[in-house]
């Protein structure tokens, strides 16, 4: 059965100002901004509404009744970003957290009541809290959201027990059913005021008075009609949440959290076929400070050992302070773990799925570790003749030729050298590379090899194989031909 | 009673076993592989060893080329056709085209490259314990001796073979391993006075062995396997070479 908590802050944006101004709880304030060239009041305090001073009224007529009025400047859009922020402060109580603007909250709390010992005690610890942050709050539990809404604010009850929405609206005013001003302003004329008065007639005659809204919010709230709440957050499907009864403030603690939490996704994921590509582990502080910590890994893994490891060496960049007392286990990206798929080349699975998990950690450790992997390509020019492979496990299209003369290592830049030849086709008789002077005593070349044109421009390169009289062998290249410059000369690689 | 060659067939027995367990070598009765020919006869049972730790260190970029060569034939052997190997090291200088020459095929091989020297010394470790590797190629420059037993020891765990190749170090401190060796290139040749440049040739020296009789060879490689000139009979001396 689907239970609705709706929280009403009778005085967020006021309380929110006691917040920030503590003094401000002596006196009765307000907070107005200018509309049509007058300031009109947008909410006032808690000792101002005791003594008749609502919002939508004028400034300057309330301070003529009460010259002691403070004003504050309110700042539009506040509501809705402080409602975002209890919001997302709520997701410890109930993953599915809805915005009620402008002045409250819902909560699908269905399976979330028990764990902290039924509804009522669920109730009391969220106003509790919300009262030591200094919000004044009325709640209410409902099998819909309409009439948890009528009764948070229009109702001392707090619970509504399942199917009794009808009883709990009965001796309600109209407002507690949502309905915009012009239909209550019809209802008051007709003398419709409480719920009872107008809530057995039948709908058919209702819309055709009042429009489609009025039935359509009596259905909601007796839950003929279904209502869904659009959470802030989208829920992830593949979310574990751990809750602590004591704040947890060590690496033992936090390493305990994360494993359970690990065995319990991982569990999951595998009674689905699937393995984890991307895990977010988050840690919420009992201030309020939300910490994550995120790992990927290059294969679907499902391994708990291997994704704790690469989760172990992050926790020490979580900041307990005071204790967390959440943590929350996210798998935004998971992927079918397939016989086919876990096959690199042709070694053995178990193989595979080591080395995988050995580039994980690798990769997991820091970013300056370069991981690469080169295949082939149907190029000439030695930088472009491999490339990457993207994915790690990418298959080879184009095998390496060994045919012809290539160096075991290339340099990534060339560098320039200094070259007597005899003519100018001639291989190089001397050069000199990093001021020192190598006879050429054998040689092979030249390889012209081309500019891809449709790709760059510029010159080509005569390479040749030289080895000096020390036995040393080297690949040098002329770029371009001989013409009214000398061409320049580079030591591209070096041969074993 | 036992006979003579009875005796001596028990010893060789023991010394067999003792090196397994030392991880220098196979016991006999394992199918000995005369891959490694003619290195082979210099490592105690025949035996070139694998699942242990070789050390190479160069100081020029030129032999540190011919040393990469000479390691890649090398882990080229003991990967034959479908090992998977890591090679580590400082930049971007391995041209995998270079490679399949060598008979080591570049598409098997992950290349990690990382400026940290501590960063890297973890990663050889963490990969020379990974049992699914057939070869881990470390290219590093300072390298003392508790890191080296570190290596030591995850390599007796898990049998994966370490290449070890100090470039340019500051200095030659001892190190733990199995086997030390130093490679320099030589000139070229030709069986006959051909022209042009001929297949890779290295003088190989090997430093230091456990249990084995250190040695060198004057080696070329040449479609896929080692040639041997003996050391009096060399093609060409150097010194020839210059009076032609």
């Amino acid at each position: 059965m689907t239970r609705y908590a709706s929280i009403w802050f009778p005085f967020l944006l006021s309380e929110h100002a006691i917040r920030k101004q503590p003094e401000l709880c002596e006196v009765p304030f307000v907070l107005a901004s200018r509309k049509k060239g007058r300031m009109v009041i947008d909410a006032s305090s808690k000792l101002a509404t005791q003594k008749g001073i609502f919002s939508g009224m004028v400034l300057a007529d309330c301070k003529a009744l009460f010259p002691e009025l403070e004003m504050l400047e309110s700042e539009p859009g506040k509501n809705e970003k402080l409602l975002l922020a209890l919001a997302e402060w709520c997701i410890r109580y109930t993953p599915f957290v809805a915005t009620d603007f402008p002045d409250g909250l819902l909560l699908d709390t269905s399976g979330c009541t028990h764990l902290w010992g039924g509804e009522s005690a669920y109730i009391e610890t969220i106003k509790e809290k919300m009262k030591s942050f200094g919000y004044t709050v009325s709640i209410a539990i409902a099998d819909t959201i309409g009439t948890a809404w009528g009764i948070a604010r229009y109702s001392s009850q707090n619970i509504v027990p399942e199917k009794k929405q009808h009883e709990a609206l009965k001796n309600l005013p109209a407002n507690a059913l949502r309905l915009n001003p012009l239909i209550l302003s019809k209802l008051k004329k007709l003398g419709l005021k409480r719920i009872d008065s107008f809530i057995g007639m039948p709908r058919e005659s209702l819309r055709r008075r009042f429009g489609p809204e009025l039935p359509t919010r009596i259905g909601q709230a007796l839950g003929q009609e279904l209502e869904l709440i659009v959470p802030i957050k989208p829920v992830e499907p593949y979310m574990e949440r751990l809750y602590c009864l004591e704040p947890i403030s060590t690496a033992t603690g936090i390493t305990i959290a994360l494993e359970q939490l690990l065995q319990t996704l991982c569990t999951r994921l595998e009674s689905e076929g699937l393995g984890l590509r991307k895990a977010t582990f988050s840690a919420y502080r009992i201030d309020g400070d939300i910490q994550q910590i995120e790992i990927g890994t290059g294969h679907p893994s499902l391994n708990t050992v291997h994704l704790f490891k690469l989760f172990e060496h992050k926790i020490a960049t979580l900041e307990p302070s005071l204790g967390f007392e959440l943590f929350v286990l996210e798998a935004p990206t998971t992927e079918s773990v397939s016989e086919e798929q876990a096959v690199i080349w042709n070694a053995l699975n178990q193989n595979d799925k080591k080395i995988a998990e050995l580039i994980d950690r690798i990769t997991a450790r820091k970013n300056t570790n370069v991981i690469s992997r080169y295949l082939a390509t149907e190029h000439y020019w030695p930088e472009r003749s491999v490339k990457e492979a993207e994915p790690l496990w990418e298959k080879a299209t184009v095998e390496f030729r060994s045919d012809l003369p290539r160096p075991i290592h290339l340099l990534s830049k060339p560098e320039i050298v200094q070259v007597t030849a005899v003519l100018p086709d001639n291989p190089p008789l001397f050069f000199r590379y990093k001021g020192k002077i190598h006879t050429v005593s054998k040689s092979d070349g030249p390889e012209r090899i081309e500019q891809e044109w449709w790709i760059s421009d510029g010159l080509y390169r005569d390479y040749y194989c030289v080895e000096d009289t020390e036995g040393a062998r080297y690949w040098l290249f002329r770029s371009g031909p001989y013409e009214k410059e000398q061409p320049q000369w580079f030591l591209h690689g070096f041969f074993a | 009673m036992k006979t003579e060659a009875e005796k001596r067939e028990l010893v060789k027995m023991f010394q067999s076993k003792i090196n397994a367990m030392q991880r220098l070598g196979k016991v006999s009765s394992e199918v000995a592989t005369d891959h490694f020919a003619p290195f082979s006869t210099a490592f105690p049972n025949q035996t070139f060893p694998t699942g242990a730790l070789h050390e190479f260190s160069s100081y020029e970029a030129v032999s540190g080329a011919s040393t990469g060569g000479f390691i890649a034939t090398l882990t080229g052997k003991l990967a034959k056709n479908d090992g998977i190997c890591l090679w580590v090291s400082r930049e971007k200088k391995v041209f995998p085209s270079g490679l399949k020459q060598f008979g080591l095929a570049p598409e098997r091989i992950i290349f990690i490259t990382t400026s940290n020297q501590k960063e890297m010394l973890w990663i050889i470790e963490e990969a020379l314990k990974c049992e699914s590797l057939t070869a881990v190629i470390g290219e590093i420059k300072q390298l003392t001796f508790t890191e080296s037993r570190k290596l030591q020891l995850a390599v007796e765990r898990s049998g994966v073979t370490g290449f070890i190749h100090r470039f340019m170090p500051s200095g030659e401190n001892a190190v733990a391993c199995t086997a030390r060796w130093k490679i320099t290139p030589l000139q070229s040749s030709f069986d006959d006075d051909l022209p042009g440049v001929g297949h890779p040739y290295w003088d190989i020296q090997l430093l230091k062995v456990k249990n084995g009789k250190p040695d060198s060879w004057q080696i070329g490689w040449q479609n896929g396997q080692f040639q041997t000139f003996s050391k009096e009979n060399n093609p060409i001396s150097i010194n020839e070479r210059h009076a032609g």
